[in-house]
């Protein structure tokens, strides 16, 4: 079981202080030299540079702190929840902790990523030994000061308390402190004398949201910037011949057209004026490779799921055997398209390439990476660049792929300006990193009654299973068992969306479980559950789920969503998943409506260890479900001739409010270690409410996107 | 270029700029109004929503030359320090979570709630389903406006 973070770190190795020369101190902490699991310290202390340190606490001399949160920030929540993380051990008052995305620069940075909901567990430990670092720090300045014991005095809120109740505030101390040697050995809190941790905490820039102050990527100025709007191939597989831009170039506020590669950038004062010169631009274009389309790949991958080009990533006992001696072989296979990943702020970012330095400025989850490659690309030292984060607009993982930077970074240093580039939406659907479509074909052995086999097959266009999926729910419970996976090379590009390998997969799986208890005759809760108990004590290190854990979160579902009490007209779809590192169970309630299934409802039952913010991390748990029932019923991205068959929300349906259940989230309380939430929600809700659609209509989905599959004719918006 | 004189927060401000720039782009380029987002340019996201003379209305189809003479309010305008009832719902239920969408949001709520200060669950839903949230916060969405809603009666 992995399910806990734990650290071993010297603090030496990623903790030091500075005194401010305007008063107070700067404790510095490299939080993703501390946050890998694997951490050993990098070098020696004396060796480090202040500036090696990528996230900071300053408290000032009046004792409030601030603290410079490292992450980005992509509407998971962080930029909250990772502060109180610090505030909470140093023990302070959440309200006078004041926090700032930190000052950013690549050249000091090991790690800097959101993605794949780690930054929460992760830093856990990090954060903690962080705070308790610094406020061991301060009491042993008041003790030196008293003369007296440091373990005779406590905090609270900010304050040292001597035994015999006289008090100094961190201000009072904080300039000693500055001068005194780093403690080892520190001590945490115990999770029940946690007074910021699990309180409901709100968004740190919650004033600035509702106020329209400039906070993203999109609102980025400065003065003498241009605005490019990029013309790039209109399919994948095609390349740039010539072009003519005789008539943009007469768009007032236009600058300067300049080609780079496939690409023809238009730089204007504005951004209209860019959008306008840019749709006047006549290109004519050729092919370089395949001009795909959908229906192709539809039948490549259905060839690939019955052909025999598979890679194994995890075999336990013998399949084969398995399924020759079974008395019944069910075997099912569910379909998936591709999706965008839409983020409502469309890609853009800023750059300034000049002889001496590459600024570059924008919403980015990878900034370290991103600088790498813009280095590269110019031929610069990476030294020479520094990325600034704004806040995002979305991520979904598409602002894994820092491909927008890169063309800021081309055109500027083309143009010799500084510039930003904006995506239209019609440029950021078309020009897009797509969760690649994907077929899986699952069959399962039954013997006495007994599931014997199970047999996964992916069969993806580029890319999706990685390296532990197969570790996953029911690894470790059916005893032959094996994972295989084959996949198409093709030109469109493909990548990480949201719970990237698993938004679909947990679809196809807890789908396959329901459909396999009614075959069987068997309860649908029970069936999972007594796989469960075959994992229990079992000794397989790769096995990454804790049944106990899902056992639990079933249970728990089972109880809250009063599962086979619901009325008569509501119909009932359970799902339950592990994903990551945290526990999910679902229940979608449907009811019907002139013949269509409407979500009411989904309970949700989440097992994430203890949660820091508990109004965030529901916000997040109401997302991820919401987003997922949006994708499984409506998302429908196809290409014809290597181009997108959609470019924006007048034929492309995202789920809106009025299609909305209402989500009901309820934690497990444990003190374990916490886990992310950004994405784990969001894999079992497409199962859950496919099972429930099976309850009310007798339909069983295989195919998503469900509303194309059910031949609804549901009106668009 | 043409010049235009318009009514944006209760103040006056002239502009230079093609008669087919859309507003949204003369607020956020020109005028440093950058509260109003850009989603989709073509009115079905909601990012982008202002309010001219008191309606909820798509900033990135209205040309900058239909609204000489309009008042127009953008989310800067409603309230200079958030106390808004319906930044203060806002606020109150936490809704964001990356935010992008919620200036657009809030002005379709605070049009909505000024005609119809009672509304129903169904009402809200209605109303409030020409905008879009990615991140779908739609649950706070909807407690928000019923809780503004309270607010302003």
């Amino acid at each position: 079981m992995k399910n806990i973070a734990s650290t071993s770190l010297s603090r030496r190795s990623f903790i030091k202080t500075s005194a401010l020369a305007g008063g107070g101190v700067l404790i510095g902490f490299n939080l993703f030299q501390a946050c890998k699991p694997e951490a050993t310290p990098p070098v020696d202390i004396s060796k480090l540079n202040f500036n090696d340190f990528n996230a900071f606490i300053k408290i000032a001399d009046n004792g409030m702190v601030t603290i410079f949160s490292p992450n980005p920030e992509i509407g998971q929540g962080v930029k909250t929840s990772m502060p109180m993380i610090i505030a909470e051990e140093l023990d302070v008052s959440w309200d006078n902790v004041h926090v700032e995305q930190g000052a950013l620069d690549t050249k000091n940075f090991t790690r800097q990523v959101a993605g794949g909901s780690q930054s929460i567990r992760f830093g856990w430990e990090a954060l903690r030994q962080t705070g308790a670092t610094a406020r061991q720090m301060l009491i042993n300045a008041a003790a030196a000061k008293w003369g007296i014991d440091a373990a005779d005095c406590k905090t609270e809120n900010g304050i040292i308390v001597h035994p015999n109740g006289e008090q100094l505030g961190y201000g009072d101390v904080v300039n000693d402190a500055a001068l005194l040697e780093i403690p080892e050995n520190v001590t945490l809190k115990k999770p029940k004398d946690f007074k910021i941790i699990g309180k409901d905490a709100w968004n740190v820039d919650l004033d600035k949201i509702i106020t329209g102050k400039p906070l993203f990527g999109l609102d980025y100025k400065e003065k003498g910037m241009m605005h490019a709007v990029v013309l790039r191939p209109p399919a994948f597989g095609k390349k740039l011949l010539d072009y003519d831009d005789s008539e943009a170039k007469t768009v007032s506020g236009v600058e300067k057209i300049i080609k780079f590669g496939d690409k023809v950038a238009v730089l204007a004062k504005d951004t209209w004026s860019a959008m306008k010169a840019k749709k006047m631009l006549k290109a004519n274009w050729t092919s370089d490779s395949k001009l795909e389309d959908s229906e192709t790949h539809d039948k490549i991958l259905t060839d690939l799921l019955n052909g025999n080009e598979f890679k194994t990533m995890r075999a336990d006992g013998d399949i084969k055997k398995a399924f020759a001696a079974a008395d019944q072989v069910i075997e099912r296979v569910y379909e998936s398209p591709f999706l965008p990943h839409n983020c409502m702020e469309p890609m853009n970012f800023f750059a300034d390439v000049t002889a001496d330095k590459v600024r570059l400025v924008g919403p980015i989850q990878t900034p370290a990476g991103t600088a790498k490659r813009v280095a590269e690309l110019l031929e610069r030292d990476v030294e020479e660049v520094s990325v600034e984060m704004t806040r995002m607009g979305g991520g979904f993982g598409r602002r894994l792929y820092g491909d927008f930077a890169l063309e800021a970074a081309e055109i500027s240093k083309l143009a010799q300006q500084p510039v930003k580039v904006i995506y239209s939406r019609e440029d950021d659907m078309s020009a897009g990193i797509y969760r690649p479509s994907i077929k899986y074909k699952i069959s399962a052995s039954v013997k006495d009654g007994e599931i014997t086999g199970y047999h996964l097959k992916e069969a993806s266009v580029n890319s999706n299973m990685y390296g532990l999926i197969p570790n996953f729910f029911p690894a470790g419970a059916i005893e032959n068992y094996q994972v295989d996976v084959a996949a198409y090379d093709s030109n469109i590009t493909t990548g990480a969306w949201r719970a990237p390998y698993t938004n679909f997969l947990s679809f196809a799986e807890q789908s396959f479980f329901d459909e396999l208890a009614e075959i069987l005759e068997v309860d649908r809760i029970k069936l999972r559950l007594d796989l469960l108990q075959k994992v229990k004590g079992t000794t397989d290190e790769r096995i990454q789920y804790s049944p106990e854990r899902l056992e639990k979160v079933i249970n728990v579902a089972v109880d809250k969503s009063g599962w086979g009490n619901a009325n008569d007209d509501v119909y009932q779809g359970f799902s339950a998943y592990y994903c990551h590192n945290t526990h999910v169970a679902e229940v979608a309630d449907v009811v019907l409506e002139n013949d269509m299934p409407v979500v009411k409802k989904v309970t949700c039952v989440v097992d994430c260890g203890i949660v820091v913010n508990p109004l965030g991390a529901k916000n997040q748990i109401e997302g991820g479900v919401i987003d997922g029932i949006g994708h499984a019923m409506y998302g429908d991205f196809s290409f014809a001739n290597g181009e997108p068959e959609h470019n924006n929300f007048n034929t492309y349906r995202l789920i809106r409010i009025n299609e909305t259940p209402v989500v009901e989230t309820h934690f497990i309380e444990n003190e374990l270690a916490p886990t992310g939430l950004g994405e784990p929600t969001l894999p079992p809700a497409g199962a859950a409410v496919a099972n429930a659609i099976k309850a009310a209509k007798g339909i069983r989905l295989y195919k998503q996107p469900f509303m194309k599959y059910m031949n609804a004719k549901a009106p668009l918006g | 270029m043409p010049v235009y004189n318009l009514k944006i927060n209760g103040s006056s401000q002239t502009v230079e700029a093609d008669q087919d720039t859309p507003l949204l782009w003369v607020l956020r380029d020109q005028l440093d109004l950058v509260g109003t987002k850009f989603g989709c340019g073509i009115g079905q996201c909601g990012a982008c929503t202002i309010h001219l003379d008191g309606s909820a209305t798509r900033s990135c189809l209205l040309k900058v030359s239909m609204v000489q003479d309009m008042n127009i309010t953008t989310i800067e305008g409603i309230s200079e320090d958030a106390s808004h009832p319906v930044q203060q719902a806002w606020k109150e239920i936490d809704v964001p979570q990356c935010g992008y969408c919620q200036a657009g949001q809030i002005m379709s709520a605070t049009a909505f709630l000024n005609q119809n200060s009672n509304p129903s669950t169904s009402d809200i839903r209605d109303a409030m389903s020409g905008n879009i949230c990615r991140c779908a916060s739609y649950n706070r969405i909807e407690r928000a406006v019923a809780l503004a809603a309270s607010k302003m009666d």
